[in-house]
């Protein structure tokens, strides 16, 4: 496919009515995401980095501007089954086994029995639960629980995989393995990802490109290329230049935060 | 580590150490009360002011007696054993049918009843529950007249729907189906509603129907809820068929057996007791079996203790 794979055209999304209750949650949104890119929208809390995601996987509508994804209109792309999406919440449902989970989108996409099954094992494998198939959600830790998550995106193959801080709620130990797991994943199923952190670390280590945000009124305030080079691995995060864009993130934040150039200290 | 030498009781052991100190209590305040069981025994006839036993209030001139609130004699409360013995005698003379082949009879005919209500007030109320979910409008416009139908009085109901209904089998159901629907559609519409945002959000990201996401999302949520519904409506079915079977003029269920031996209270009180065994059983056993059912399809997770 040729084009971009998201494109966002002056997008605005005012939450609320009447003028003092209003939210301007997301204001003058230009932004343009390649096939294969892993994208990364980082900001403040309540900067509506998660509004944005759900703008693109048209679970929310823009009050004003155009969402495009695959070169229709992203609610053309939902009905076509573009998005393959993660929560922070893993989102499971109870009732059924890791295996059932997984199955859950293509049960809803009717795949015929032994594709389910062959899919649902592919995928298992991808995420190292095989042996976890006929658990139930309750019955695993909150990162396993994650990755079961990350399999039901991936089971159909969507052309996008929309992340909204899926490992925020986890231990920095097992957020740094999984992010390791997700770049391997990335790799082998050439899935154009959007991903939602407040981590500046996990942001730069996964991602090729930081989008920065702005709260009240949601803006992108920076867009910055991340050239470390692929594939990358725990070595990555020592390297200078991952610190080196580790630190212009966080300066691109502090400027977003304060509207204005961090201060000087006086001579 | 458990500690030893305390036994780990299961729901059942429980359920019988319970009913033998329900049994033990019962025996035991028969024994407070001084023949004739309205006052406490030892408490003793005062003649003089001086007589009087410390600590006692004495309600009359000549009398220190403390009254019992409830009658303890053997009309009032018969005793368990007395109670239990009548279940294998035939109530009445020149009869060779045992009380308990009567109440037995009487009890199944009860449940048929009742299960039949349970089914049209579950189907009903889960129904509604359903409509109410899907919309708000719905849900502001009814739900008001739904919680007003169980303000009203089930003893007037139940003349009102014989009436319209003749004095039948069915209209027995049709009274136990008016208990049963309401608790079924509020946990209904709750369980409908208890999925997370994000839960919903995730099957609109696959393009799900609303019919799947009523089958695969809200109606397994709901299940939990809706069997905590189905459990209160098992018993009060059982209730309202008892009830209902008054002004249908049923006489093969337990509502005509309660209310003969009510009438004839004086002379066999412990029948009207053993009848009401038997009543509150069959709601037990009707619970029971609801809560086997809730064990095969709720998949639940096992608290960790």
């Amino acid at each position: 496919m040729t084009g971009p794979v998201v494109i966002l055209d002056n997008v605005e999304k005012i939450f609320g009515e009447g003028a003092s209750d209003q939210v301007h949650a997301l204001k003058e949104i230009n932004l343009q995401i390649e096939e294969n890119e892993f994208i990364s929208l980082i900001g403040p809390s309540g900067c509506g980095k998660s509004t944005l995601l759900r703008v693109v996987g048209d679970l929310i509508q823009p009050s004003s501007g155009v969402a495009t994804v695959n070169g229709k209109s992203a609610n053309q792309a939902r009905l076509d089954q573009d998005y393959g999406i993660v929560f922070q919440a893993a989102t499971l449902y109870d009732w059924r086994t890791v295996a059932k989970n997984v199955q859950l989108p293509l049960e809803l996409m009717q795949y015929s029995r032994s594709e389910k099954e062959l899919r649902t094992q592919a995928m298992l494998e991808l995420v190292e639960l095989t042996d976890f198939a006929s658990h139930y959600p309750w019955q695993l830790s909150g990162g396993m629980q994650q990755r079961v998550a990350i399999a039901r995106a991936l089971s159909f193959e969507p052309s996008i995989l929309l992340m909204d801080e899926p490992f925020g709620a986890l231990d920095e130990m097992t957020r740094e393995r999984l992010n390791l797991e997700l770049l391997s994943i990335w790799r082998k199923t050439d899935t154009t990802v959007l991903f939602v952190t407040h981590s500046i670390t996990e942001a730069v280590f996964l991602s090729t490109r930081v989008i920065v945000m702005s709260a009240r009124p949601g803006r992108i305030t920076a867009d910055i290329a991340i050239d470390l080079p692929q594939p990358r691995n725990a070595d990555t995060r020592s390297s200078v230049r991952f610190f080196e864009l580790e630190t212009q993130v966080r300066e691109e934040l502090r400027i977003s935060e304060g509207g204005q150039e961090p201060e000087r200290k006086p001579a | 580590m458990k500690p030893a030498g305390v036994p780990k009781l299961n729901a059942i052991g429980y359920f019988i150490v319970i009913i033998l100190l329900l049994g033990l209590f019962w025996e035991a305040y028969k024994l407070l009360g001084a023949p004739g069981g309205a006052f406490l025994r030892g408490t003793v006839p005062v003649v003089t002011e001086a007589d009087k036993p410390m600590g006692v209030l004495c309600g009359s001139v000549g009398l220190c007696e403390v009254k019992l609130p409830v009658r303890a004699d053997d009309r009032a409360m018969p005793h368990l054993w007395d109670i239990l013995a009548t279940i294998f005698q035939p109530p009445r003379r020149g009869s060779d049918t045992i009380l308990l082949t009567i109440l037995l009879r009487a009890s199944l005919f009860t449940l048929q009843e009742a299960v039949a209500g349970f089914l049209m007030g579950g189907v009903l109320g889960f129904a509604l529950g359903v409509a109410f979910a899907h919309s708000g409008l719905l849900e502001r416009g009814m739900l008001p007249y739904v919680v007003a139908s169980q303000t009203v009085p089930l003893l007037a109901i139940a003349p009102m729907v014989v009436i319209w209904l003749g004095g039948s089998w069915f209209s027995v159901a049709v009274i136990a189906a008016y208990l049963t629907f309401f608790p079924v559609t509020i946990n209904t519409l709750q369980g409908l509603r208890s999925p997370e945002p994000t839960a919903v959000e995730l099957m609109h990201s696959y393009a799900a129907s609303s019919w799947d996401i009523l089958w695969k999302l809200r109606v397994p949520a709901a299940l939990p809820y809706i069997f905590t519904a189905l459990k209160v409506s098992a018993t009060a079915s059982v209730v309202g068929a008892i009830i209902g079977e008054l002004p249908s003029g049923i006489a093969d269920g337990l509502g005509r057996v309660i209310l003969n031996f009510n009438q004839y209270y004086a002379t066999g009180p412990e029948k009207l007791w053993a009848s009401i065994l038997f009543a509150s059983l069959t709601g037990m056993v009707f619970f029971l079996v609801i809560s086997l059912l809730e064990r095969l399809v709720v998949q639940r997770q096992v608290s960790e203790s």
